[in-house]
């Protein structure tokens, strides 16, 4: 009993040292540096994004479900493509690899009042919700996407050239 | 062996075209509603003026769904929506509650007492110095003339007597006041419409005024109006109210929805109403 809170900074140091090993200590969403234009130069976690898990991503519904708002040829295999957002396929050419960051973690600042959604932010909603259930949210939130997992798409959105 | 295998292409092609596309490519955006060949329903016109700065044209939801749909609306006979009228009909007359009262008691006829009403809700009630909703209305009716239960906003029985009142003004012009009494709750409707909710931060504008002829994955998006309600879905083949239209378009924002027949639905529901003054009521219209 006298040990318990002892044991407790244990685990937590030990979790601490985990996830930094695992995920090279991905910045948190409220911590991202952003410049002027709405980029993020630096890598949210310091590990090289995967461009195959990246499509996964896209066009997976739970997950980014990116192309419900944009077309992208590469993912023509997986119907169907909104029509909201611009075409993507030459966004290797047309961005680097900090603008689509930024445009991925928080796309508002890049294009003020879009109607694309903020991937990595977790707070200043209005009336948010516990995902798609309508309910209340039952503790703070995730981000829709995680620091890795905006690396990845990072990656695969570079290869469309 | 062959017809066997294009046949089963054929079926799965449709499938795949039915629950992906839900109209989009197939949708007749040029289509016109005429209802058993003889009522011609307005589904495009000019927007009312309180509109004008935002929109061209607003255009009923009909105009967005395939065209296999939008033919279910074009005859009663093939309207699954009527057969819940048909029930509604017989509620119409039914004594409940511990007066001794039908509707019928106080209305008569619904062809002639029902006339027009559906086309002016939410409407103020000066008696009761509120705004009232259809529902709100049928519900007063029940608890204070009646001495019967209220119906359950979103439920069966509520959808369908909505959908017997409603299709006694079909034809007939959205016409619901924004201004004196009702302004304040109309305001705080607007004020909704435009809200960001939920964590994808998305306002009923964005989809339905700002995108609405664009595909959001296989959705084809329409003005969200409601002069269609209730509407009769092949996806879960029951009436579904506005108000719980309402609760699925704000879930789906990754939001915390209002409550179906809450304060603020009700001005929610006002306000859009309003969007589509001068569309005809469709009631109880066919979507996918
Ligand atoms: C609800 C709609 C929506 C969703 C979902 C969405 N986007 Fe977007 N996106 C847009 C819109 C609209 C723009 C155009 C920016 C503007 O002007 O508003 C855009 C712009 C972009 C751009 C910049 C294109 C350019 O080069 O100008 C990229 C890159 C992008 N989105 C990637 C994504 C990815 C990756 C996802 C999913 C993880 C995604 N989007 C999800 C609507 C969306
Ligand atoms: C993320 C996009 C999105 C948002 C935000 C959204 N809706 Fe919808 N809504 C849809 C889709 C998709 C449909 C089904 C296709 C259609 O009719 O547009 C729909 C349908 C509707 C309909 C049925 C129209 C008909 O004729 O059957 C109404 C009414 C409606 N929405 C109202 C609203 C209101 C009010 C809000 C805000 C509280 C809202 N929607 C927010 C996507 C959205």
């Amino acid at each position: 009993m006298k040990n318990t809170p002892l044991t407790l900074v244990a685990a937590v140091c030990a979790v601490g040292v985990f996830s930094g090993a695992a995920m090279a200590n991905p910045v948190a969403p409220g911590a991202v540096a952003f410049d002027e234009d709405g980029a993020v130069a630096i890598s949210l976690t310091g590990v090289a994004g995967d461009a195959v898990n990246g499509a996964k991503i896209m066009r997976t519904k739970s997950l980014g479900n990116c192309i419900s708002c944009h077309e992208v040829t590469a993912l023509a295999e997986f119907p169907f493509h909104g029509e909201i957002g611009p075409n993507l396929d030459s966004t290797g050419d047309n961005r680097n690899a900090a603008e689509i960051r930024g445009i991925l973690t928080n796309s508002k600042n890049t294009f003020p009042g879009t109607m694309m959604p903020a991937y990595y932010k977790v707070d200043g909603f209005i009336r948010p919700g516990n995902r798609y259930t309508g309910k209340a949210p039952e503790g703070p939130l995730d981000p829709l996407l995680s620091a890795q997992q905006i690396e990845d798409v990072v990656a695969f959105l570079l290869t469309l050239k | 062996m062959n017809k066997l295998t294009s046949t089963n292409t054929l079926v799965a092609l449709a499938l795949a075209g039915g629950v992906v596309f839900g109209g989009a490519a197939l949708a007749d955006v040029d289509g016109v509603l005429t209802i058993n060949g003889e009522l011609e329903i307005v589904t495009k016109t000019t927007p009312p003026a309180h509109l004008a700065d935002n929109l061209d044209e607003i255009v009923s939801g009909w105009v967005y769904r395939a065209a296999e749909t939008q033919e279910l609306q074009m005859d009663d006979f093939d309207n699954p929506g009527m057969l819940f009228v048909d029930i509604a009909q017989d509620d119409w007359g039914t004594v409940e509650g511990t007066e001794g009262k039908s509707c019928a008691t106080c209305h008569d006829n619904v062809e002639d007492s029902m006339a027009g009403v559906r086309a002016v809700y939410p409407k103020w009630n000066d008696e009761a110095e509120e705004v009232r909703t259809l529902a709100m209305q049928i519900n007063s009716c029940r608890t204070e003339r009646m001495g019967a239960e209220p119906l359950k906003i979103t439920k069966g029985k509520m959808a369908r007597m909505e959908a017997l009142i409603s299709v006694q003004s079909r034809g007939m012009p959205m016409n619901v006041a924004i201004d004196g009494p009702v302004q304040a709750m109309w305001e705080q409707g607007k004020e909704m419409y435009y809200t960001r909710t939920g964590q994808l931060e998305l306002s009923c504008a964005n989809c339905h005024e700002d995108s609405y002829g664009l595909h959001i994955r296989s959705d084809f998006l329409s003005q969200g109006q409601t002069n269609g309600f209730p509407v009769y879905r092949l996806k879960n083949a029951k009436l579904t109210t506005a108000h719980g239209r309402f609760k699925g378009c704000v879930r789906d924002t990754r939001a915390e929805t209002y409550k179906p027949g809450s304060a603020a639905f009700n001005a929610l529901e006002l306000y859009v109403a309003s969007r589509g003054n001068g569309l005809s009521v469709e009631g109880p219209s066919v979507r996918n």
